[in-house]
């Protein structure tokens, strides 16, 4: 089968030259879609536009309902939008007669909440099944199944039944089989929703893990900010059918704008403090003030003794109320909750220089 | 069978080789007519591969008219029809004819619900994959529904069995015409008790197959 990449950054070694960029050309470039299903008229899709770039690891997550799953859908055409552009490896989807458009779809994979597996075909046999109905013959199909097995652990279950394997086998058998004719893009349409925790992280590794390897193209939907802090590199944030937010996921995470984005975040990196914990904190003494606040450490500052120096430096008291130290997109990332506790002006001075510092600070208590 | 007479068992045999007959041709006839005719109402109704309202609405009424009759109005009726394709209406033969009629309407929408019973889910992969509709319907669609139409098939069967009894009424034979004619109409309780043991065990058999059948082929 003849091996079509997209191009990517190519740096040619030329002395004297800058790097030649022969295509930075976005791997799904979605622009103007719109959806609006039949009967009640909800709109599933209100002007949405994004670009996957060629490599990246892209997560769209939103709530139930929020035009997500029809979104990803649209990417290789198992819905057809109202309006709009749909633009996969340069190639305009929307203008591909069927014959066209069912070669399109063989170059992206596709992985499934439910797995979607045939039930009475072997884990063999489901792998092998993208490549029967390409028409490829059966000792190739029967060697690169033999070739793809091993890349998701399956090699000692290739003869057993769907019913046979656990939630996390399934997918790898799912996955195994999107990526059976060799796509470029993979799309994964809540591939870890139906799976335990334990299973979930196994799962985004082996995506992780794959899309390193294969060089592919990976864009995600899923309703859990926990799979785009694991794997992604950029994110859109979905509401009632409009891209609210979108960005570098490191930037979502520690900036997030839009207050839909913000309570995603927090689901996560959870930083609201109880009430009951409140309530045990100390009244200021006289003359003081107490600010409650949230303090995130991101880039250089966030290895810096910023509470010490706080401390010290303004001539105030911090009492910490919650914190962790994450790791976000490979980058560290700590978030605090901060009670602080002097004169009115010191503490307006501290959270300054902090600000200066280049970390954000918010209030947290009214 | 030493109660009953030896002309009486030599009519016993002859009478169940007639309703295996009858069972076995009509059956086969349903299952390869019913099975297009349930795949056309699948794949052109409303959530099918293509839907077309205008070939699913005339073929839907039609296999429901079938079903409504009852068999043995639909059994006279059809006599010309009987006449057309068996060259009588009288006989074993001329029975095979609404009584595959009658099966061939009841195994498509058994056929059908089978096909509706398929996860969603497998064939939306499919596409998802590039499948063409004849490789879903082909490799997808009747291969997953296939313990699905064998349970189904082992249902018709049954109902075949009864149906067949009232094949007398065009000279078709069979257990049923024997129990009827010298059971009930001769006054020998020992051949009525016979029939029904034999209609019994023979009902017991093929529903027992299909069950062995449809576990072996499903992988839940």
């Amino acid at each position: 089968m003849a091996d079509l990449r997209p191009l990517r950054l190519l740096h040619r070694s030329n002395p004297g030259h800058t790097p030649v960029i022969m295509s930075t050309q976005p791997a799904i470039a979605l622009s103007g879609l719109r959806k609006r299903f039949a009967q009640g008229g909800t709109v599933a899709l209100d002007d949405v536009a994004l670009d996957v770039a060629p490599g990246e690891i892209f997560g769209i997550v939103g709530r139930s309902g929020a035009g997500k799953s029809t979104l990803i859908r649209c990417v290789n055409l198992l819905e057809r939008p109202d309006a709009g552009r749909i633009t996969v490896l340069g190639q305009d989807m929307l203008a591909l007669d069927e014959a066209s458009l069912r070669a399109a779809r063989r170059r992206i994979g596709m992985v499934f909440q439910h797995f979607n597996l045939h039930s009475r075909r072997t884990v063999a046999e489901n792998i092998a099944f993208p490549l029967e109905v390409a028409g490829i013959a059966r000792a190739e199909r029967q060697a690169r199944v033999a070739e793809i097995l091993p890349l998701v652990g399956l090699e000692a279950k290739r003869d057993a039944y769907p019913a046979q394997l656990s939630g996390g086998q399934k997918q790898r058998v799912g996955i195994a089989r999107a990526l059976a004719s060799r796509p470029e893009i993979l799309l994964c349409d809540e591939a870890t929703s139906a799976l335990d925790p334990e299973t979930t992280q196994e799962i985004l590794a082996l995506i992780r893990d794959l899309r390193a390897r294969l060089d592919l193209t990976v864009l995600l939907i899923t309703h859990e900010m926990g799979v785009v802090k694991a794997i992604c590199d950029r994110v859109a944030v979905m509401e009632a059918g409009r891209v609210i937010e979108q960005g570098r996921v490191f930037d979502v995470f520690t900036q997030p704008a839009h207050p839909t984005t913000r309570r995603f975040v927090a689901e996560v990196i959870g930083h609201s403090v109880p009430a009951a914990t409140l309530a045990r904190l100390p009244a200021p003494g006289e003359g003081e003030t107490r600010r409650l606040v949230q303090v995130v450490f991101a880039g250089p500052a966030s290895t810096r003794a910023v509470v010490s120096e706080a401390s010290r430096d303004f001539g105030i008291d911090i009492n910490i109320v919650s914190g962790r130290v994450d790791e976000i997109a490979g980058e560290p990332f700590g978030v605090m909750a901060l009670a602080a506790y002097g004169p009115p002006e010191r503490l307006e001075a501290a959270f300054a220089w902090m600000l200066g510092l280049g970390l954000t600070v918010t209030e947290l208590e009214g | 069978m030493s109660w009953l007479a030896p002309a009486i068992q030599d009519l016993l045999i002859e009478a169940l080789w007639q309703t295996l007959a009858m069972v076995g041709a009509s059956a086969a006839i349903a299952a390869v007519l019913g099975l297009p005719i349930a795949l056309l109402l699948h794949v052109t109704s409303p959530e099918g591969l293509t839907p077309r309202p205008w070939i699913n609405r005339p073929v839907g009424l039609l296999v429901n008219a079938a079903r409504s009759t009852p068999f043995i109005i639909l059994m006279v009726a059809i006599v010309p029809f009987t006449r057309l394709v068996a060259g009588t209406s009288i006989g074993t033969g001329a029975a095979i004819v609404p009584l595959a009629l009658a099966a061939t309407a009841f195994l498509a929408r058994l056929f059908e619900n089978a096909l509706r019973e398929v996860d969603k889910g497998v064939i939306e992969a499919a596409r998802a994959m590039g499948a063409t509709r004849l490789q879903i319907v082909w490799k997808v669609l009747v291969p997953e529904a296939l313990p699905g139409l064998v349970a189904a098939t082992t249902v018709s069967l049954v109902s075949l069995v009864g149906f067949s009894a009232m094949a007398g009424a065009v000279g078709g034979g069979g257990l049923g015409d024997l129990g009827i004619r010298f059971g009930y109409q001769r006054f020998m309780p020992e051949v009525m008790a016979t029939v029904v043991v034999i209609l019994i065990l023979l009902v017991q058999g093929l529903q027992s197959l299909g069950d062995w059948l449809t576990r072996r082929l499903s992988h839940r």
